[in-house]
């Protein structure tokens, strides 16, 4: 308990990742879904940076990690234009309001 | 001892602050939570001696994807309907099935014992080695990298262009 191993950043880890999905499951607005997907992308990259420092020792996990930041942002970026594009066309940003293509 | 004081208290402010993110009925405030779980996981990164990851997680994700958000709920703006919540019981099952999830993934994390796991391994890697191995070892995804971010420049830009009528 006082050493920090993997395993606390595992535990650390699984507990981010299922908050962030119950945040894109809870959250109605466009923009609350993003922040759940940003929430998992952290807890995964947190993984990555903790099994390269306690397990495999090399630089390989943090590489993948600021990869993973970088894709992050490009894919928050993309969706920040498309959620804009949406609040131009349908006056809100209320995912459940968006149901043109259902059957 | 002292890593341990800090890491339980940057493992606190993450996960108290994704706690009120769930929480949070203002997208605006959801936005300042998410502030604090990514500064804390700047720090953890910190911990975890990967000293450029943290660095780039704070210029990137604090000062890049977060203003970034900001900026998006502020051009969306907040529509009268958004005041209508989730039903109670559908966040109570979705909160079961997320406690099933995480149970699930700790359970067989913890059943699988690797070995030397409670002592680091390395010293932590220097900015030089780092960039070494993305122009060495990692070069394609690095390359591939840099044209993806190119592409998405150029496709956020004609999403979000404004059209003339």
């Amino acid at each position: 308990m006082f050493a920090v191993g993997l395993m606390h950043y595992v535990v650390l880890s699984a507990m981010l990742a299922g908050l962030g999905i119950l945040v894109m499951v809870t959250k109605r607005n466009a923009i609350g879904i993003l922040i759940g997907v940003e929430l998992v992308l952290n807890a995964g990259n947190i993984n990555w940076a903790a099994f390269s420092r306690y397990q495999v020792g090399d630089a390989g996990g943090v590489i993948a990690a600021l990869f993973g930041v970088v894709l992050a942002a490009a894919e928050a970026a993309v969706a920040i234009a498309v959620f804009v594009n949406m609040y131009n066309n349908l006056a809100t940003v209320d995912v459940d309001r968006a149901s043109e293509l259902s059957g | 001892m002292f890593e341990a004081f800090v890491f339980y208290l940057l493992a606190t402010v993450a996960v108290g602050s994704a706690v009120a993110i769930v929480l949070a009925k203002d997208i605006v405030r959801a936005a300042v939570w998410l502030l604090g779980t990514l500064g804390a996981v700047a720090g953890l990164y910190f911990l975890l001696a990967a000293y450029f990851l943290g660095a780039v997680q704070l210029i990137v994700y604090v000062g890049g994807t977060l203003v970034l958000i900001i900026f998006g709920v502020m051009l969306t703006g907040r529509s009268p309907w958004a005041r209508q919540r989730p039903s109670r019981w559908e966040v109570l099952a979705a909160a079961v099935t997320c406690s099933l999830l995480f149970g699930t993934v700790v359970g067989e994390m913890m059943g699988a014992g690797w070995a030397g796991s409670a002592r680091p391994t390395t010293k932590g890697q220097t900015v030089a080695e780092l960039g070494r191995e993305l122009l060495t070892t990692y070069l394609v995804p690095f390359e591939a990298v840099s044209v993806l971010l190119l592409v998405v420049m150029i496709g956020a830009a004609y999403l979000a262009r404004v059209e003339r009528r």
